[in-house]
């Protein structure tokens, strides 16, 4: 069982990947559907990261962690979705370079 | 063995998915690879011995979250220009800056992970467990998580509800 088992830095190194193609995406959309989805990806991957390392050391603490992770992004989900209807009434675009200066 | 065949096939499904999720310019279709990327991440928990956490990534990103992106898109209502404008602004003078950059970031990463040695999973971790660290030493956090959802539940009803006094 033990060396069947999979190896810890080859879920890291998909848990690495999957954040920087979440980056990358961030980086590159200007479509804010397209950033939150990104941001989605990029807690998506340091979630795999916490529950690889609380397998690896056989303890619940990653799970838990886990769950924290996974309530942050349904409420930055919720906020963000509200945002984004905000901005499309009032800039009739998603295009976040339509909307990127600030006023009181 | 079997177990390790099916790590590296969930793993390059996600990795694909994710890239074409990333590059699509339809928002439904692009929704819809990210769902698939999400099964197979749910599929990797269930690998390394943390089924619930494999049942709540399918139960609450998948299910919840994915069918909240759905709604928000479906009331937009998105046509072809946006598609077109989309198209427009993924050339590839827009993302070689930021992908070599990140590409930097990502090979200094996967140096530094490689050299971590040991299995992922030496067994699974029942629910059980889990419900017993939750409630036990981290019952401070899920009192933070539960103000958290609160302020989310009052900031997006805020949000939600002006806009449709207003209608669209």
């Amino acid at each position: 069982m033990q060396e069947l088992a999979v190896p810890l830095n080859h879920v890291l190194f998909v848990s690495t990947l999957l954040f920087t193609i979440g980056m990358l995406g961030l980086m590159i959309r200007r479509n804010i559907i397209f950033i939150l989805m990104s941001l989605e990806v990029m807690l998506n991957a340091s979630a795999l990261a916490f529950i690889a390392a609380g397998a690896h050391w056989g303890q619940a603490d990653g799970q838990v962690i886990f769950l924290l992770i996974l309530s942050i992004a349904a409420a930055e989900v919720a906020v963000g979705l509200g945002l984004v209807l905000q901005i499309q009434k009032r800039f009739k675009t998603l295009d976040m370079d339509d909307a990127n200066r600030m006023r009181g | 063995m079997l177990e390790l065949a099916l790590f590296y096939i969930a793993a390059s499904v996600a990795l694909f998915a994710t890239v074409l999720a990333m590059t699509r310019t339809n928002a439904i279709h692009a929704l819809i690879y990210l769902i698939v990327s999400l099964l197979a991440i749910a599929v990797i928990f269930f690998l390394i011995g943390a089924p619930f956490a494999a049942a709540l990534e399918i139960v609450i990103y998948a299910g919840a979250i994915m069918v909240l992106f759905v709604f928000v898109i479906m009331m937009l209502n998105l046509g072809e220009e946006g598609d077109a404008r989309e198209r427009q602004l993924l050339q590839p003078h827009i993302w070689l800056g930021p992908a070599i950059l990140s590409l930097v970031l990502l090979v200094e990463l996967l140096y530094l992970i490689s050299t971590v040695e040991g299995p992922a999973s030496s067994g699974s971790v029942s629910p059980k467990d889990v419900g017993l660290a939750l409630f036990g030493p981290y019952v401070i956090a899920v009192e933070i998580a539960s103000m958290l959802l609160l302020s989310g539940l009052v900031g997006s009803y805020h949000l939600g509800r002006r806009f449709l006094d207003r209608g669209l």
